[in-house]
């Protein structure tokens, strides 16, 4: 029996503004717009994906699009949502589908903890008029440093292992050529370097016409091993192994082979038109020591001359597998939380299978400390970053850095469809089409990407500013500067915060 | 001189070139009325050309030895000082000659006036509206 289903949205078109342009029908890949035989346009709401991209066009701002949730009889455990999978699966049989991160209304920490400031016992600093540094380097610090004097000069004698430099503590968190366009991936390289930061591969290996812009890049190599040989690692600037991704961790990953053209198989050097498989695990990987052998085996590739990243997601274990990853000889151990984003993951493991970052970050950073390890391996923290005061709070809980990738798409034109899996994306960015990849123009998108970071880190340093400290290495770990406010006693004790109200001893 | 340029890398082929340039060319100037209400309808003088996945804006390419200013019947086009080929719609008389003879395909036959229309580089703009107006910048105008 085939259900009529409500469509999700009403594509409201004012004729009185429509000139008849066609400006939706060309733009629109979900074919939610057309013309009819008299050369009329008219629209089809269930096509439609709320995408946006007809309404940013329409010069006339004739189009609007709204929401049509279907009535459903109330109920709390059946809402129209759970209704309208399990009506999908019964006429498919099929897993549900979707991108994007975790929609789900969980707890959002961030808004639950509360920053400091100055006042009169210490004064605050005015960034636009006194040095404020955001420099952060990422990596192995030594446990202690020799100096010796040579000719009067002081002299660091202590071997310290390879750090990325980086002018702001923001990266740009991996997305693999393939799951996004080329368009996009120059993007991010070009805005990378412009900010003095680094993007990073994911598993679609590095396009040959990107090795400029390796000093800023961080390659990846994932369970399926994807686009590594040599030169690429020689290339980066530092390497990831990818163990797992907060939108769906203990899973892997699957590119259909509509999207393999010429250029994905060629850097990921697979065949035209193959599936390219990322299994669940690395097979090569069954324990910590079994890490150890791939992070050394990197290690001995490239010299000892890059630091090497472990990307795990925060699931319930994550403090003592990161204190695994850090005593496994990993120089950034990479966390990612479980409203991180994917091009595409089963509908039930994104909204049900990992931890928030916020209570992982403090988790991790804890545990590390406890061990003294603390100095061994940077912490970089991802999942669903949406501003800098999110980035000021995952620094003051013990993160080093915060990798941004959903944000990133958001400022290159991402509307959050989340219908990257269908390779259709109106915006050039989540798709292999030619035609559809042309419409992110790099060197705009790059432009934006480089306001963000900038706008956001301008930010940071007035926040910073204001709780009288000039170097975001003083407020890492720096747990004194939050409050909680409505949490339980038990999330605060695993954020290692207090409440809102208490003083500052 | 400065001419509009494509950047056909960057073309997404949504035509708002040639919306704006109707408006541009249209009695009101406002773009719904210029639409729906003007007779004789506006007439756009940039053109997308369009083969999936390649296309690219075209207009007049203001060239240095026009083959259009050469076999014009009536002196309705003529190159000015600036370089910009010129068109004075009170001389043409719709032979459509300059149609037959221009390499480009650039002059626009406008058949409810019954004369051609093309690119003006909009002598009222700094900026050509096709060039201002393209949302992914695949259109510039420059010096080359």
């Amino acid at each position: 029996m085939k259900t009529y289903q409500l469509p999700e949205v009403i594509i409201e078109r004012d004729k009185d503004k429509c000139i008849n342009c066609g400006v939706c029908v060309r733009q629109c890949a979900f074919e939610a717009h057309k013309f009819d035989e008299e050369g009329e346009v008219y629209s089809e709401d269930e096509k439609c994906v709320a995408c946006q991209r007809c309404v940013s066009l329409c010069p006339t701002n004739a189009l609007y699009i709204r929401d049509n949730k279907p009535f459903v009889k109330d109920n709390a455990n059946w809402t129209a949502e759970t209704q309208k999978y399990i009506w999908k699966q019964a006429e498919t049989g099929g897993v549900l589908l979707t991108g994007m991160g975790n929609p789900k209304p969980y707890p959002i920490y961030w808004d639950h903890i509360l920053l400091n400031a100055s006042q009169v016992t210490n004064p605050s600093i005015d960034p636009l008029r006194e040095p404020m540094e955001l420099r952060t380097y990422l990596g192995s610090k030594p446990d202690n440093v020799q100096i010796k004097m040579v000719n009067g000069e002081p002299v660091i004698e202590t071997k310290i292992a390879p750090n990325l430099v980086m002018k702001t503590p923001i990266l740009f968190s991996a997305m693999s050529f393939g799951a996004i366009s080329h368009n996009a991936t120059v993007a991010l390289a070009m805005a990378s370097k412009e900010l003095g930061t680094y993007w990073n591969t994911g598993e679609g290996g590095l396009s040959k016409s990107l090795y400029q812009y390796g000093p800023n890049t961080i390659v990846q190599v994932a369970s399926g091993r994807f686009g590594v040989h040599s030169e690429y690692l020689d290339a980066a600037a530092a390497i990831e192994i990818k163990i797992g991704q907060g939108a769906k961790p203990g899973i892997g990953g699957h590119l259909p082979g509509e999207k393999v053209g010429r250029r994905v198989s060629e850097t990921r050097m697979i065949p035209v038109g193959s599936d390219a498989l990322s299994p669940a695990p690395h097979h090569d990987i069954y324990s910590i020591e079994d890490l150890s052998q791939l992070i050394y085996s990197l290690k001995e590739a490239t010299e000892y001359t890059k630091p090497i990243s472990v990307k795990i997601s925060a699931v319930h274990n994550v403090a003592a597998i990161a204190s695994g990853i850090a005593r496994a000889g990993a120089d950034i151990i990479a966390i990612d939380g479980f409203r991180g984003g994917t091009g595409a993951a089963p509908t039930m493991i994104r909204d049900n299978v990992g931890i928030p970052i916020e209570l992982a970050i403090a988790a991790v950073d804890t545990r590390l400390r406890e061990e003294g390890i603390r100095n061994k391996a940077s912490v970089i923290a991802a999942g669903g970053f949406r501003n800098s005061a999110d980035v000021i709070k995952a620094i003051a809980l013990g993160a080093d850095a915060v990798y941004i990738g959903t944000a990133a798409l958001v400022a290159m034109g991402c509307h959050v469809c989340q219908k990257c899996y269908t390779g259709k994306c109106n915006w050039g960015i989540a798709t292999q089409d030619p035609h559809l990849e042309k419409r992110l123009n790099p060197e705009i998108a790059a432009q934006r990407l480089y306001n963000l970071v900038r706008g956001w880190s301008h930010e940071v340093s007035e926040m910073l500013g204001g709780m009288g400290i000039n170097a975001i290495e003083s407020l890492r770990g720096n747990r004194l500067h939050l409050r909680g406010i409505a949490l339980s006693k038990e999330e605060m004790d695993v954020l290692g915060i207090q409440v809102a109200g208490s003083p500052m001893a | 001189m400065k001419r509009v340029y494509a950047k056909e890398e960057v073309c997404i082929g949504c035509r708002l070139c040639e919306v704006y340039c109707r408006t541009e060319h249209s009695k009101s100037k406002n773009i719904i009325k210029a639409h729906k209400k003007e007779f004789p309808r506006p007439m756009a003088r940039v053109l997308v050309e369009e083969l999936r996945p390649v296309s690219f804006a075209l207009q007049c390419r203001h060239c240095d030895e026009p083959a259009c200013v050469e076999a014009c019947i009536t002196g309705a086009l003529t190159k000015d000082e600036s370089g910009r080929v010129v068109h004075d719609e009170a001389k043409c008389v719709g032979c459509w000659t300059c149609v037959l003879v221009c390499p480009h395909g650039a002059p626009q036959r406008d058949l409810e006036r019954r004369k051609i229309a093309k690119c003006d580089l909009c002598p009222d703009r700094e900026t050509p509206a096709c060039v201002e107006m393209c949302p992914n910048e695949a259109l510039v105008y420059e010096e080359r």
